[in-house]
């Protein structure tokens, strides 16, 4: 039994450290007044480079801050999709996506996201740019539908080619646009089974691309999105049955992109931003240091009455509770999980319920001393007789983190990043608990909790 | 100790607190943010100090503007329906030219449509939380005197939790969103696990001294898990009444809400649910 005590503390105790490693800040520095002296701390944590047999892990650890911390702009758009085919409307929303993503990229901030949600009957595409950005700008850019169109090859005097950009090169403008393209498909060709991009165009666009293609065989034809050249392709030989095959060394992911991308001029879908959220960075950080000064005091207070309480044991349920804290950043770091301020209060409230399982366990041993039992025995009875009253109590808090999280994406429930910021620190928390609670502060107390009388065995 | 002696105490003042809840629920109702009604909410910072007279005014000539409020140490709050971006806009150029130059530090808009739908949402996720609860409750416990008494009790938390929100709201116009319900979720969930603690303290009782009353059961298992209720529940409230007073302006009600709703908790696990249960003894058993 004390073997195995030890060997557990001793897991604990590693577990920890790399934690503790994990947990913290990337680099530090700050200046100290010592003795009239300012002196320099500072520290770099290296980032978590290892390798595991075949596996490198290569993973740059910080944590990801939301929108209301970092500051930023979160877009939800409503996709009109109403006038689309039911069966396109799958590929439409999937292009617009794509195609939203690209034009996000414009702003270079790397930790955009978009995403599509399902509503209840309707498809919202959410988007996310943290950071200092211009908002009406971002609106205005992204809020507009995509535009498909075809050019052809200017003829280019021999001295401006070296100055002329794609525009020039291909100025001239066809009647051929995204309308007149019915959709475009990943396909493999026959004898080399490379990838190529299939275009089938409508019967209008059958006529139009055929002259088109009859008129510039052995030129470039430039197909344009939103004015940003997506691919130009020689025209070899007059197209008359609207279907076309883009070849090329593509790979199959690139054969996808530029399919998404095509799509999303064929299938235009208007968006309508329903919802807007800005929050400048100052703000934001201005959060920060408050929820950090809130959480710290709270800590401070919760690990004084522990002590004060339950003294000695008051004070292994604190050790519990910083193992328990080191745990919990590491996994956000790792999962990784985007920190709100909600999900800042998620976790200091789960830091409050942490030390219940350690108020339950200690006033069963209090209970079971008062029956007479000696207090080693009375302490392993603690635990055994609290594990039912523990489970007990974070099963209904689980259910609720589990309705409020909504980890399967149900449209008819909430996927409001505030609720689920809170709902997913909060349901970790609980989790963590019950292991720091139990099995953490069991070992430690097995180990360092001696009191007077101690049955020899 | 002889807790159930005042049994006509507890549920005094229970029902004191249900009806001045119920009262203002059905009167004034709760005040429904942004979220659920759709709407702009704008704050911004002056660089200089701001004529509020000349403030006020113009806001009264706007409209769409339901409210503007001064909140922490200059900025400003303004809450309106939801326009397009064009008028806020020329309300941007509007301030600069009045008032001088501004920060933005906030804004939110959302349309009135997609507030019905998160509503909507809201309300499907608080159907499902108390029928997963309910399930929970009733696997829990066979005896279907200890299961409605702990749905009751945590009904009891539920209506003054939405109550007091009611008066607030009322009285210094605090609003309820979609955070609020996520705070009322968490409550119903802490209240209901409190109340089992408590439960699950008799039922072990009952079982070791079959021959005491109900009383005597019900009065010994209050004392000994009353410490570890409260003490439970200092620790939450620590760090809920830090994250209240310090914490930031988002989180502010939100912080407030699960604060009222653990004090609740803790009080209702043992001196609503356990008199519930007595009642219950005293009427269905004999």
């Amino acid at each position: 039994m004390r073997k195995k005590t030890s060997s557990i503390l001793w897991l604990i105790f590693l577990l920890s450290l790399v934690s503790f490693f994990i947990a913290l800040p990337k680099g530090f520095e700050k200046e100290i007044v010592f003795r009239g002296k300012v002196r320099k701390i500072s520290f770099t944590r290296p980032d978590f480079n290892f390798n595991l047999g075949p596996f490198k892990i290569r993973k740059k650890l910080f944590l990801h801050k939301g929108l209301d911390l970092a500051g930023g702009v979160h877009l939800v758009f409503l996709a009109q999709m109403k006038e689309l085919p039911e069966e396109g409307r799958e590929v439409a929303l999937a292009s617009l996506r794509e195609n939203i993503a690209r034009r996000v990229n414009l702003f270079g901030v790397s930790e955009s996201v978009v995403w599509v949600s399902k509503a209840l009957n309707e498809h919202h595409l959410i988007v996310e740019i943290p950071g200092e950005i211009d908002p009406d700008q971002a609106v205005a850019l992204l809020g507009q539908t995509a535009q498909l169109n075809f050019r052809l090859e200017a003829e280019l005097p021999p001295e401006a080619t070296m100055s002329a950009t794609v525009y020039d090169l291909f100025s001239i403008e066809t009647d051929l646009t995204g309308a007149n393209l019915q959709k475009a498909e990943v396909r493999f060709d026959p004898n080399t089974s490379k990838p190529q991009v299939g275009l089938v165009f409508d019967d209008k666009g059958k006529e139009l691309f055929g002259q088109l293609t009859e008129n510039n065989v052995n030129k470039r034809m430039a197909i344009f999105l939103d004015n940003f050249l997506l691919s130009a392709p020689v025209v070899k030989e007059p197209i008359k049955d609207g279907q076309a095959v883009i070849s090329g060394e593509f790979q199959l992911n690139q054969a996808k992109q530029m399919v998404s991308q095509l799509n999303a001029g064929a299938l235009p879908v208007e968006i309508e931003l329903i919802r807007q959220e800005r929050v400048d960075p100052s703000l934001g950080a201005d959060s920060i240091n408050k929820g950090v000064k809130a959480g710290l005091i709270g800590v401070i207070l919760v690990a004084l009455f522990m002590i004060i309480f339950y003294r000695l044991l008051g004070f292994l349920a604190v050790l519990g509770l910083i193992i328990y804290t080191l745990l919990s950043l590491a996994l956000y770091k790792l999962i990784p999980v985007t920190l709100t301020m909600s999900g800042v209060a998620g976790f200091l409230l789960s830091l409050g319920m942490a030390v219940d399982s350690n108020i339950l366990i200690f006033e069963r041993m209090k209970e079971e001393v008062r029956a007479g039992k000696p207090k080693l025995i009375a302490m392993e009875l603690g635990f055994g007789r609290a594990w039912d009253s523990i489970r007990d109590a974070n099963v209904c808090t689980l259910i609720i983190c589990f309705v409020l999280f909504n980890p399967f994406n149900w449209s008819f429930l909430n996927t409001s990043g505030l609720i689920r910021g809170f709902a997913f620190t909060l349901g970790l928390g609980v989790i963590l608990e019950m292991f720091t609670g139990i099995v953490v502060v069991r070992a430690i107390m097995r180990s360092f909790y001696k009191p007077k009388g101690e049955i020899k065995k | 100790m002889k807790f159930l002696k005042y049994n006509w105490l507890y549920l005094l003042v229970s029902g004191i607190l249900l009806a001045v809840s119920v009262f203002s629920l059905v009167k004034w109702g709760l005040e429904p943010s942004v979220d659920f009604r759709g709407g702009n909410l704008w704050e911004i910072s002056f660089e200089q100090p701001l004529d509020q007279e000349k403030w006020m005014g113009f806001i009264k000539e706007k409209p769409e503007v339901t409210e503007t409020q001064k909140i922490g140490t200059g900025n400003w709050l303004i809450k309106s329906s939801h326009t397009d971006l064009e008028t806020k806009n020329s309300w941007e150029k509007e301030i600069e030219e009045g008032f001088g130059v501004f920060k933005e530090l906030r804004f939110e808009s959302l349309s009135p449509s997609l507030g019905k739908e998160l509503l909507i949402k809201t309300l499907v996720s608080i159907v499902l939380a108390i029928l997963g609860i309910l399930i929970y409750v009733s696997f829990r416990f066979a005896n279907k005197s200890f299961g409605v008494c702990a749905i009751l009790a945590m009904l009891h938390d539920s209506l003054i939790l939405l109550g007091s929100f009611s008066l607030l709201g009322h009285f210094s116009g605090v609003e309820v969103g979609s955070l609020f319900v996520t705070a009322v979720l968490t409550i119903l969930a802490f209240s209901v696990h409190d109340t089992v603690v408590v439960y699950d303290g008799i039922r072990k009782l009952t079982r070791a001294y079959p021959k005491a009353s109900f009383e005597q059961v019900a009065d010994l298992a209050i004392t000994q898990t009353l410490v570890r209720s409260i003490n439970n529940s200092m620790t939450i409230i620590f760090v809920l009444l830090a994250l209240f007073l310090l914490g930031g302006e988002t989180t502010r009600y939100f912080s407030l809400a699960l604060l009222i709703g653990t004090v609740l908790g803790t009080y209702s696990s043992t001196f609503v649910a356990v008199p519930l249960l007595s009642l219950w003894e005293k009427v269905f058993r004999k």
